[in-house]
């Protein structure tokens, strides 16, 4: 489906979420509770077939989080954004997607250690890239630390 | 523990022992940490540990402006940093809606496919060694450097380039470029047999590939695999192709797939690859375009606010890089999606079950760039 389809597909299959787009892709605005439900709905439905999840991140909206979904097809080729956001900034959780695609193992144990989101049902949720000491998550937008040195 | 009975020599059992891989140890190409959990010699399970090069370049590129974020680029797979700096060019490009010369476009096609032969030569050494072969060492380099006195002759540098910005490329060629390309094609072309006779044919180096390291085309998928690793398992996924960019889609070349899941698939996918990146760049110099290398932009970048995706194929799979801006001449969040990372999951899949010495060739023929992998 080209992007304006794929915008319509959506705008009909799930009449109560917000459709958007962004330069490149169609963005699906889904609620916490139901990210498993949708995407797994996103990955088996036979018009979409989303099985490949080549991205995923979060940004540090202040005071919100938003984990980003990056969606595409190895059938159809075509891609979406899926946007989750995340109000609670002092404990911030959501499901983890590992069991839909394992590239999720990797990806959420970066974005805990870098934004502190924890996600429900993963694995093995480590500190990945950081020591275990570490204090606070750096790619929050109101992280300090002493050591960084402005030019 | 006294009810236990005493187990008779034919019960004899083994116990599981852990047995930390790096992060200084040569098969590694970087410093890595692989905490391997072994029975005898029987990798039982795997955990890569990350972050001994992490630089934090995503927080970096929050308080740089956009063009001196495309010098950091560089830094994360340095045998692809010419690759590296057209996906952040092409991002901003994109979303300014600057069209480039035609010139600037060629001339950064063959930059790209000239680093991606660097990188698979650099590759097909370093995967010898690892299978215990020494030679295929050297001669790779020595065809490496060909390249890399172009490189240096073209751009001023041999590694960290920073040769591809937006609007162009930073300075024309030389006018001996595309006759110097030509020789060295011609070279390398000539080399081709050597590397054929010294490893592809070589039945020690075929047993240690054939059969080991099998990723199921599912599991590929599920593991958002992309570049030579994904394509060896049947998944096509070339960017050059889905997704063309700068006019790869006008080119004449062929997506290298192969359906055997193993190590000699993964190298049969790298060694076509060169092969067909020669062509494309052949197909470049016959009509080479003359005219302007770069377009005039502004001196301060802001792009308007929104988010921005762009992808690119670089030697190890799909480098995508993910803009959040906000208006001002920063990027608010920038992410990128490297591709070692995603195919660094795929190690333990390919080497559970197998023996401890499978584990070194595993990783090359994946081919992880640790400075990618940690950013």
């Amino acid at each position: 489906m080209t992007k304006k389809e794929l915008k319509q597909y959506l705008e009909v299959t799930y009449p109560n979420m917000e459709v958007k787009e962004t330069f490149n892709f169609p963005l699906l605005l889904v609620n916490k509770e139901d990210v498993i439900p949708v995407l797994t709905k996103l990955k088996d439905a036979s018009e979409t077939r989303f099985n490949f999840l080549f991205c995923e991140t979060a940004v540090d909206r202040n005071p919100n989080f938003e984990v980003i979904y990056h969606l595409t097809s190895t059938y159809y080729h075509h891609d979406l954004e899926v946007k989750v956001i995340l109000e609670d900034r002092e404990n911030p959780i959501i499901d983890s997607v590992y069991g839909l695609w394992e590239a999720a193992d990797l990806y959420e144990d970066e974005i805990y250690d870098m934004f502190g989101i924890r996600f429900k049902g993963h694995p093995n949720l480590r500190r990945i890239m950081l020591t275990d000491e570490w204090n606070g998550f750096p790619l929050r937008k109101d992280y300090q630390d002493d050591k960084i040195i402005s030019l | 523990m006294e009810n236990q009975p005493t187990p008779s020599p034919t019960e004899l059992r083994t116990e599981e022992f852990v047995v930390n891989i790096g992060p200084q140890h040569p098969a590694t190409h970087g410093v890595l940490r692989i905490e391997a959990t072994l029975d005898g010699e029987t990798v039982k399970n795997i955990l890569p540990h990350l972050g001994y090069i992490h630089r934090g370049i995503e927080k970096m590129t929050e308080s740089m402006p956009y063009k001196q974020s495309i010098y950091l680029t560089s830094r994360m797979d340095y045998l692809s940093a010419h690759i590296n700096n057209h996906a952040c060019s092409l991002a901003i490009e994109n979303a300014l809606g600057i069209e480039i010369p035609a010139r600037a476009k060629a001339i950064r096609i063959i930059m790209d496919e000239l680093q991606r032969l660097t990188s698979h030569e650099l590759w097909w050494g370093s995967c010898a060694m690892d299978i215990g072969a020494v030679t295929p060492f050297f001669l790779g380099f020595r065809d490496r450097e060909r390249i890399l006195e172009i490189f240096e002759a073209n751009t001023g540098n041999r590694l960290t380039m920073h040769y591809i910005v937006p609007g162009g490329v930073m300075r024309d060629v030389l006018p001996t470029f595309v006759s110097d390309v030509k020789e060295l094609l011609k070279k390398i072309k000539g080399y081709r047999h050597e590397y054929d006779q010294l490893i592809t044919g070589n039945f020690i180096f075929q047993h240690r590939t054939q059969g080991i390291g099998y990723l199921s085309k599912e599991q590929a998928i599920s593991l958002a695999c992309s570049g030579p690793v994904a394509r060896a398992s049947g998944v096509s996924c070339d960017v050059r192709k889905h997704y063309p960019y700068d006019g790869y889609e006008k080119l004449d070349f062929k997506e290298v797939i192969d359906y055997g899941c193993d190590n000699w698939a993964r190298y049969l996918v790298h060694m076509e690859e060169m092969t067909q990146s020669i062509h494309i760049i052949e197909q470049l110099l016959d009509n080479f375009p003359t005219g302007d290398f770069r377009t005039k932009i502004k001196g301060i970048i802001k792009l308007p606010e929104g988010e921005y995706y762009q992808r690119v194929e670089t030697a190890r799979g799909e480098l995508g890089v993910y803009i959040v801006a906000d208006g001002s001449n920063k990027p608010y969040r920038m992410k990128f999606r490297t591709p070692s990372f995603s195919n660094l999951g795929a190690v333990k899949p390919t080497t559970v079950g197998l023996k401890i010495a499978d584990l070194m060739a595993n990783m090359s023929t994946i081919d992880l760039v640790v400075p990618d992998i940690d950013r």
